[in-house]
């Protein structure tokens, strides 16, 4: 009933079901860069990444600490601060130019079209607010409607988090709520302005295992109810397998590889992607020494030319290190930049 | 002084356990509102008993609020017990036959957060040599130890000996934390979610340090993690915890393979898909795993237990052998093996020998 | 693994190499580069010269009054800087006040920092009840405002340089006790320090060789801030006439007896009073610059 209520506001484009090539992307990156300028040091945190995501299709960025991943997902929505930060290439959310707005026109689509869910919600909640001023600030932000009308639909959204008793945690703190509830509330804080995007930024790898696979699968559901977009960053192959509908593996600011969770979990074409894999349940065998990858995730600072990946890999070439690889197509939806695939 | 540490001798021999923790009870008093009735307090650990061969590989698992951190202090002697001894060895932790500081050198810990378990004045190798010159060793000799001890790291010692804290990645800081750790040259190590914190790939050449470690000094360890994958890998046995009660102990495989209690089960079934097509469609808990400030009466898991009994309610289970080396505190497997109080008495009784 | 029985002096040789670039001169360095702080360090240093060499420097008996030169306006010929209510020169007492000065604003703080420093960190580290008694103790000197206390110990002790200190003292003590405990306490919940106490170390040996360099820093860093409120408090002890006795200079003093002089030469009434200010904010931005100067990390 509640997750009705929720459809009921927002109006979904079913008329456009998710595949890749389709020229209406809810996102559409093309080559991006993100550089920090940091203490005199560029930091080059994203360098050339491009993706879509369809509506109702989930894209799951995953790669270590370093490889850039929550770099793009901010830039998606501009939050990082501005003088630091040279941004370069196209950010097309529903075909408007995110890298070219102006305040106004930010204000407008952060919270409206495109919202963010972080990994620690204590952190990103306000503590000194209950959640439901957070909620209706939100709400009442975007649409105009008064503070009775905004409370009742941050109850619905309550509700269609499956949260308990809606009406008493509205009168809740963060601080008050268990770690799921918390996560929880976030989401539905985020969903409560009603955007077509949603960005995930490591939602459940605070979460203990049986209150993270309920965060996965109610956000499987909200999107196939709402007909959201979703980008969702991660290190944990297994909360890939969960979400995903297509994988980008990310590596030194880099998309090293992309391609369908099928393809990328049966059919890895590149070396990083294989040492990910063999990392995890996929590869560790008792009693044997684990695959390690040699050496240690690269100095953002002073990138090496060539493959980011050239001076851990084990199937090095010479070519690696000096020139970076193009990008192959494997298939329709898989490619590889690598400069074994090309052989 | 004594110039070098020697490895502490075996007393007991290989049948008998290296520790033996018994009856281990603590609470953490709240003070009450003013108020209200009756103080509460948080039942973090409350009546635990368990085993610890040498030279294996214990692991501990459980979700927030199970009482494993708690676990580990306890073991390690930073929190003293309410109830309950620890017995290592043959001989009890903190007696005349074993004083605190005995214990101390051959009992270790490694924490999860590298960063603050360092101190971050200190360069790497006083923090290495600190523990050896407590227990007598020369400034010297521990110093030209410790730089051994880095290199048995996988740590060059002429870069990192003299380094800060905050020079070093996770997983270096980690590796100071083992060679601390070792520098006692302990008989037993607790790990307390010592790779949780870094990435998997750097998680890698942790564990295979920690594999090498241990066959190199003959150690022993009880390792804590919420990382099913890890537990897995690394250890022999597994003790399930919930709600500061141990719930299931048996060896990886029977634990991991044949799960017993329901929360095991269901904890299994939390894990993540390996099959894009075969996604998990339904959580297999509901709810957070709750507070352990008011638990619940009897079984502690029964609210959120698929396969309740009335009996769940009111009847506390016992942690029962149903099967060789396997052992699970469930109403109805405690039923289904037929054992009566007075039976069960006797098997908690031979289980702690 | 290698045999490190040849190579282990040598190492140990480059260890201490690489420790003597450890904590202490990375915040020299740090320091160094704050152009504001240095700037005050030097004015600081060259207020203690001046005080040390004071005999030396002054250009006339900073006692010998002579009332047919009373108030006479800077830059008459001899009195450089003019002279006070009682014809005494305004340059040589100010040079020597700053002995006076400086005294009664850097020693009470010394005692302090070692007396409150050692209570702060016991009752931090020792926690429970030993803590709770320490504390409220301290909670009822800290109840009382500092310039009050400093004025009713002083009061009642009688006026004099000595009693002064030993009021000022008093009132700094509970402050810098509060700050030591509070670190103190932060640290003791560092995983680091459950890490000392599994390697067997006593209480005080871990407070002495793990804690105590973690938490002198900040100690010591609020301790010279509080150095500018002393000198300014004793300024006002010696004002109502409680710290130092006429006829010494003293800055407070001096600002005391030139009070009725302010209508007909307010540059030479206001003098000490800027001598103060100067010294008070050198202080305050140097200790602010070390404070900045240890947070850094990389």
């Amino acid at each position: 009933m509640s997750t009705q209520a929720i459809t009921s506001m927002h109006e979904p484009d079913s008329a456009h079901p998710a595949t890749g090539e389709q020229a209406d992307n809810a996102i559409s990156v093309t080559d991006l860069t993100v550089a920090f300028e940091r203490a005199g040091k560029t930091i080059r945190a994203v360098n050339g990444v491009s993706f879509h995501v369809a509506k109702g299709e989930t894209l799951v960025l995953i790669g270590e600490s370093g490889s850039g991943k929550s770099v793009t997902l901010r830039a998606l929505m501009r939050l990082h601060p501005e003088r630091q930060t040279r941004q370069s290439g196209s950010i097309q959310i529903n075909r408007q130019e995110v890298l070219q707005m102006d305040r106004r026109q930010l204000r407008a689509l952060r919270g409206k079209k495109i919202a963010m869910v972080f990994q620690e919600p204590l952190l990103a909640l306000d503590p000194v607010y209950t959640v439901g001023q957070q909620m209706i600030e939100c709400i009442r932000t975007h649409h105009q409607i008064s503070t009775q009308q905004a409370r009742a639909r941050a109850i619905e959204a309550l509700e269609a988090v499956r949260i308990p008793s809606p009406e008493r945690r509205l009168a809740a703190y963060p601080h008050e709520m268990s770690g799921g509830m918390r996560q929880r509330a976030m989401i539905a804080l985020a969903l409560s302005a009603q955007p077509e995007v949603l960005l995930a930024d490591e939602p459940t790898t605070a979460l203990d295992a049986t209150v993270q696979i309920q965060v996965l699968i109610l956000m499987r559901e909200l999107q196939k109810q709402l007909g959201l977009a979703i980008v969702f960053v991660t290190h944990d192959i297994g909360a890939a397998t969960e979400m995903a509908d297509r994988v980008a593996v990310m590596y030194g600011g880099r998309i090293v590889e992309e391609g369908s969770i099928r393809e990328i979990l049966q059919d890895a074409r590149h070396p990083y992607t294989l040492a990910l894999l063999k990392s995890r349940r996929h590869g560790m065998e008792r009693g044997k020494p684990l695959d390690v990858i040699r050496g240690s995730p690269p100095d953002l600072a002073n990138l090496p030319p060539g493959c980011p990946f050239a001076a851990r890999c084990e199937h090095v070439l010479a070519r690696c290190t000096t020139s970076v690889p193009q990008t192959t197509k494997i298939s329709q939806s898989h490619q590889v930049q690598c400069h074994l695939a090309v052989a | 002084m004594t110039t070098t540490l020697t490895q502490t001798e075996d007393i007991g021999g290989p049948a008998q356990p290296l520790l033996i923790v018994k009856n281990l009870l603590k609470h953490f008093p709240l003070k009450a509102p003013f108020f209200s009735r009756a103080a509460t307090a948080v039942q973090a650990v409350d009546d635990i008993s368990f085993d610890v061969m040498k030279n294996e590989t214990l692991g501990i698992v459980g979700e927030s609020g199970c009482g494993k951190s708690t676990t580990a202090r306890l073991l390690m002697q930073l929190l003293q017990q309410d109830r309950g001894e620890l017995i290592f060895d043959g001989q009890t932790v903190g007696s005349a036959q074993l004083p605190m500081k005995s214990f101390r050198r051959q009992v270790q810990m490694v924490f999860q957060d590298s960063y603050s378990s360092l101190n971050p004045r200190m360069t790497i190798l006083d923090t290495i040599a600190f523990a050896p010159i407590v227990h007598g060793m020369s400034p010297g000799q521990a110093e030209r130890e410790a730089l051994q001890l880095l290199e048995n790291v996988g740590l060059d010692p002429q870069r990192f000996a003299g380094r800060y804290p905050h020079e070093l990645s996770g997983g270096q800081r980690q590796r100071v934390n083992i060679a601390r750790a070792i520098a006692l040259k302990p008989r037993l190590i607790i790990l307390d979610e010592a790779v949780s914190a870094l990435d998997k790939s750097v998680e890698a050449q942790v564990l295979n340090l920690l594999s090498d470690l241990k066959k190199k000094y003959n150690l022993t360890f009880v390792f804590i993690s919420h990382d099913l994958s890890v537990i897995e890998y690394l250890c022999d046995r597994v003790l399930v915890m919930y709600l500061g009660k141990v719930v299931e102990l048996g060896t990886t495989r029977q634990v991991l393979n044949t799960p017993s209690h329901p929360y095991t089960q269901a904890l299994l079934a939390s894990v993540p898909t390996t099959d894009p097509d075969r996604r998990t469609e339904k959580a297999p808990l509901a709810g957070d795993p709750p507070n352990p400030i008011e638990p619940p009466s009897g079984c502690r898991f029964h609210p959120r237990c698929s396969q309740m009994i009335p009996q769940c309610k009111s009847n506390m289970p016992l942690l029962l052998t149903h099967r060789p080396g396997h052992q699970v505190a469930c109403i109805r497997v405690n039923d289904r093996i037929g054992q009566s109080v007075s039976t069960a008495q006797q098997a908690s009784a031979d289980m702690s020998i | 693994m290698t045999d490190y029985s040849l190579n282990r002096n040598a190492d140990l040789l480059l260890v201490q190499a690489h420790r003597s670039t450890g904590y202490w001169s990375g915040v020299m360095l740090n320091l160094r580069r704050n152009k504001v702080a240095m700037f005050a360090a030097c004015l600081l240093l060259l207020l203690l010269l001046m005080a040390i060499l004071a005999p030396w420097i002054m250009p006339a008996d900073p006692y010998k009054s002579s009332i047919i030169h009373r108030l006479k306006p800077i830059g008459t010929e001899n009195y450089l800087l003019g002279t006070d209510e009682l014809g005494r020169d305004m340059l040589s007492r100010l040079i020597l006040g700053a002995r006076l000065s400086l005294f009664m604003g850097i020693t009470p703080v010394i005692i302090a920092f070692a007396i409150g420093g050692t209570i702060g960190v016991i009752a931090g580290y020792a926690g429970g009840r030993i803590n709770a008694v320490i504390m409220r103790l301290t909670d009822v000197l800290y109840a009382f405002p500092s310039v009050l206390l400093a004025i009713a110990l002083s009061g009642t002790l009688g006026a004099g340089t000595g009693n002064a200190l030993l009021s000022l003292t008093v009132v700094f003590i509970p402050q810098i006790i509060r700050v030591a405990e509070s670190v103190t306490t932060q640290m003791r919940t560092q995983e680091f320090v459950d890490a000392a106490r599994t390697s067997g170390a006593s209480p005080v040996r871990i407070v002495f060789s793990q804690v105590l360099n973690n938490v002198l820093g900040p100690i010591f860093v609020f301790s010279t801030s509080l150095i500018s409120v002393s000198m300014i408090l004793a300024s006002g002890l010696s004002f109502l006439g409680l710290g130092v006795k006429p006829p010494e200079p003293e800055w407070g003093l001096m600002l005391n007896t030139l009070r009725t002089a302010i209508y007909t030469q307010p540059v030479i009434a206001a003098l000490p009073g800027l001598m103060i200010f100067i010294t008070s904010i050198s202080f305050n931005v140097f200790s602010d610059g070390l404070r900045q100067a240890m947070d850094i990390k990389e």
